[in-house]
């Protein structure tokens, strides 16, 4: 083994490189979970959310897409849940009229999980300074 | 409605108003299946007399334009429309007729998506990101699912498509919460307004005409009012000769 | 037998680190270009196909002409062919992998680009083409890995990929006829309408593919010991000779319909590629050296003198290759949208970027038809 040392210090700057990703997370406090803020704003007629917040956290990605398919391709715009309560389907005017703030809403837990849907390309966020802008909708 | 859930209405609508946003209160509440506008094949005619009484005006664009959050991108070439104005012997040149009356030769004719009964943008598509909607003719437009390969545009034989050159969010300086804006790299086309419809609202363009000039209805309902224009004034197409059935129609 | 191309001298070395220089700035504007968008292309609501497109359907062609080697070789049992048929199989792998590669680079949202195969649209040419060359990929990697491994062991290749060969013949026409299908059914687009845009194609591929065949043995026999002997070299230009005869026929037919028919829309474009329009005149130098070029290759191809030399026929091959990169590039392209159906002129100009981009997807391809060729060239020379 003559090459010890050589091999040693390769390994190491090869678990250096590898872990990488970890411990400068780590540093930069990414890593540590924030709770997503659930219900901020109490909506008349709309004290429960559409489904579970059991079954929102596992599926609500596929509730939206479902969502997308079923208004833009089937021109059904209103969705009916389990228990029969009605809701438009919309990701700005029905789930963020009760979590208005997207930052805490949505952002916490993708931004710890890395993940970076193409949904507010645009679709918009009511707190937009640009929609604030806007005058009285049409 | 009944008087209680007027006056319920009513609440709402004075604490809207006392924040300004009393639109998209209601908007938000009202479930969109209850007054919808649908027909078995939506048309729209323009009448381009009474348009011409209104020089420079662009109430409709104008209209249109705000309500999608379509950008106004000033560059050339890398324009966003909806809805605009061509010189007449642009938008109909297949009449080559330099001896019309001088005011219609180059009268700024309005054009937008045709809406064809034969799209060649739909047939092109190679991910069915457009189609024709089966109930009512509408050309649909599929944001999520565009590749932005541009061959609806290349296929499209009125120019009524754009692509987004640029992101369109660096370009607008309010934007509407009852629609999206779209994202750089997909295409875009008027939509008949399918999403006012769908709230019992007709297109943005038709309700804003001062003069108007614009009229939007069911092409399958004799009685319609679309119908009794094309029955009663000489109407004309753009290219009707390609065969694609555009569903705008033109009193010149 | 990829490790054949890990062992070679100084030269390949550095052929193949300056290419992958360039691939790397290419890289590196592609990155800019999915930062930002198309905005950075020259591109326009006008003119919505460029140079990535004028380089896809160029390349569809080079792709395609491998059948000329393939068919003479397999078909006709034309044994001349023997040593350059693989060369011709290797140069369409590439060629399609480039072709790929410009699509990619040309959609607004390239990572959306599997939505092709999850929506599939039979009425779509597209999606027909995505399909041919996909195809054809598969086909021809099949074939040239088959056929060379079976060299190396000093046998007969395997009974089932003759039929996969015969196979390979009418699916390399395929993949052009259906690249101008993708142009030629648009009623919007008056300059590609035309039911010879599928003949012309195959006509300038049957042309520029051999004459960039013949340029790419007459490289091997200078820089490696490999001599593919000078009967194919002469078959190919007689290839190209007809084909390229064909190709300006074909051309000259369009000119005259547009030009003797007088109909505006047809005759416009036709206007705007050899005299400008409303002053615009961005292609028309371009145009004329390509015509130049085409009629002096004619007279250089024809002449037996003149072909027989092989000094001459590499300047006759460069210049069919240049002229029909111009004509079937940027030139058939561009002018489909010159002027646009509004009756506007507005010119195209490639950016920085787009020629960026470019340039490193042929290197891309370089790169492959160098690894390619040595991988054949090593296997032919361990059994010689």
């Amino acid at each position: 083994m003559r090459d010890r040392g050589r091999i040693l210090i390769g390994l190491l700057i090869f678990l250096i490189l590898m872990t990488f990703p970890v411990w400068y997370n780590a540093l930069n406090g990414v890593s540590v979970m924030q709770e997503p803020e659930l219900a901020t704003k109490n909506v008349p007629g709309k004290d429960k959310c559409v489904n579970t917040a059991e079954y929102m956290r596992q599926n609500h990605m596929n509730l939206l897409n479902q969502w997308r398919d079923t208004v833009v391709r089937q021109d059904v715009r209103v969705y009916t849940t389990v228990d029969g309560r009605k809701f438009n389907m919309s990701l700005t005017n029905t789930c963020l009229d009760c979590h208005p703030n997207r930052e805490n809403f949505c952002n916490r837990c993708h931004n710890y999980l890395a993940v970076n849907p193409y949904c507010w390309d645009c679709h918009v966020d009511p707190q937009d300074p640009k929609v604030l802008a806007a005058k009285e909708p049409r | 409605m009944d008087r209680r859930d007027f006056i319920k209405y009513c609440g709402i609508a004075t604490v809207g108003l006392a924040v300004g946003k009393a639109g998209r209160i209601l908007a938000a509440d009202k479930l969109l299946e209850e007054s919808p506008l649908t027909a078995s094949r939506w048309a729209m005619v323009f009448d381009l007399r009474k348009c011409l009484h209104k020089d420079g005006c662009t109430k409709c664009i104008d209209a249109c334009h705000t309500v999608h959050n379509v950008p106004k991108i000033d560059i050339p070439g890398d324009e966003v429309k909806w809805i605009w104005k061509e010189p007449f012997d642009h938008a109909f040149e297949e009449q080559q007729n330099e001896h019309l009356p001088e005011e219609l030769l180059h009268a700024p004719s309005l054009v937008l998506c045709n809406h064809c009964d034969n799209p060649p943008c739909v047939r092109v598509c190679p991910t069915q990101a457009t189609w024709k909607r089966a109930s009512d003719g509408i050309v649909m437009m599929d944001w999520h699912r565009c590749i932005g390969c541009r061959y609806c545009i290349v296929g499209c034989p009125y120019g009524s498509r754009s692509f987004n050159w640029h992101d369109p969010r660096k370009y607008l300086t309010t934007i509407q919460p009852d629609f999206p804006t779209r994202t750089k790299g997909v295409v875009e086309k008027c939509t008949f307004c399918s999403e006012r419809l769908d709230r019992g609202l007709l297109p943005a363009c038709v309700v804003d005409c001062p003069e108007k000039a614009l009229t939007f209805g069911d092409l399958q309902d004799v009685h319609s009012e679309v119908r009794e224009l094309l029955a009663s004034n000489f109407t004309i197409r753009r290219k009707p000769s390609l065969g694609t059935q555009p569903q705008v129609y033109y009193i010149v | 037998m990829l490790e054949k191309a890990l062992s070679g001298d100084r030269k390949y070395w550095s052929w193949l680190f300056a290419l992958c220089g360039v691939i790397f700035i290419g890289f590196l504007f592609w990155m800019y270009q999915y930062r930002n968008g198309l905005e950075v292309t020259g591109m326009s609501r006008d003119v919505a196909w460029g140079f990535y497109i004028a380089q896809f359907t160029f390349l569809v062609g080079v792709a395609a002409s491998a059948v000329m080697v393939v068919l003479p070789y397999y078909l006709h049992n034309y044994k001349a062919f023997g040593k350059i048929t693989i060369l011709g199989e290797f140069l369409a792998i590439s060629a399609v992998l480039m072709c790929m590669l410009f699509i990619f680079v040309d959609m607004g949202q390239p990572f959306r680009i599997m939505n092709v195969f999850l929506y599939p649209s039979p009425r779509s040419m597209m999606f027909w083409d995505t399909v041919a060359l996909g195809g054809y990929l598969v086909l021809n990697v099949l074939i040239s890995r088959v056929s060379l491994a079976a060299e190396r062991k000093g046998v007969a290749p395997a009974k089932w990929i003759k039929p996969i060969i015969i196979l390979s013949i009418p699916w390399a026409i395929s993949i052009h006829t259906v690249t101008a299908f993708l142009y030629s059914g648009l009623a919007a687009r008056p300059f590609w309408m035309t039911a010879v845009l599928a003949p012309r194609f195959l006509a300038s591929a049957f042309a520029s593919g051999p004459s960039l065949l013949i340029l790419l043995s007459l490289i091997i026999r200078k820089v490696s010991k490999y001599d593919v002997g000078k009967e194919p070299i002469q078959k190919l230009a007689i290839i190209v000779t007809y084909a390229m005869t064909i190709n300006v026929f074909f051309i000259l037919m369009e000119i005259f319909t547009a030009a003797y028919s007088n109909i505006p829309e047809h005759l416009a474009h036709f206007t705007y590629l050899y005299f400008g329009l409303d002053g615009k005149t961005a292609l028309v130098p371009w145009m004329w050296v390509s015509a130049i070029l085409a009629v002096l290759t004619l007279i250089l191809l024809i002449n037996p003198k003149t072909r027989h030399n092989e000094k001459i026929l590499v300047w006759a091959c460069a210049a069919v290759f240049v002229s029909i990169w111009i004509d079937k590039g940027m030139g058939m392209v561009v002018t489909g949208f010159v002027p646009s159906p509004l009756g506007k002129v507005f010119e195209y100009f490639p950016t920085i970027t787009e020629i960026g981009i470019a340039l490193g997807i042929y290197a891309i391809g370089f790169l492959l038809v160098t690894v390619f060729y040595k991988i054949a060239l090593s296997v032919r020379k361990s059994i010689a």
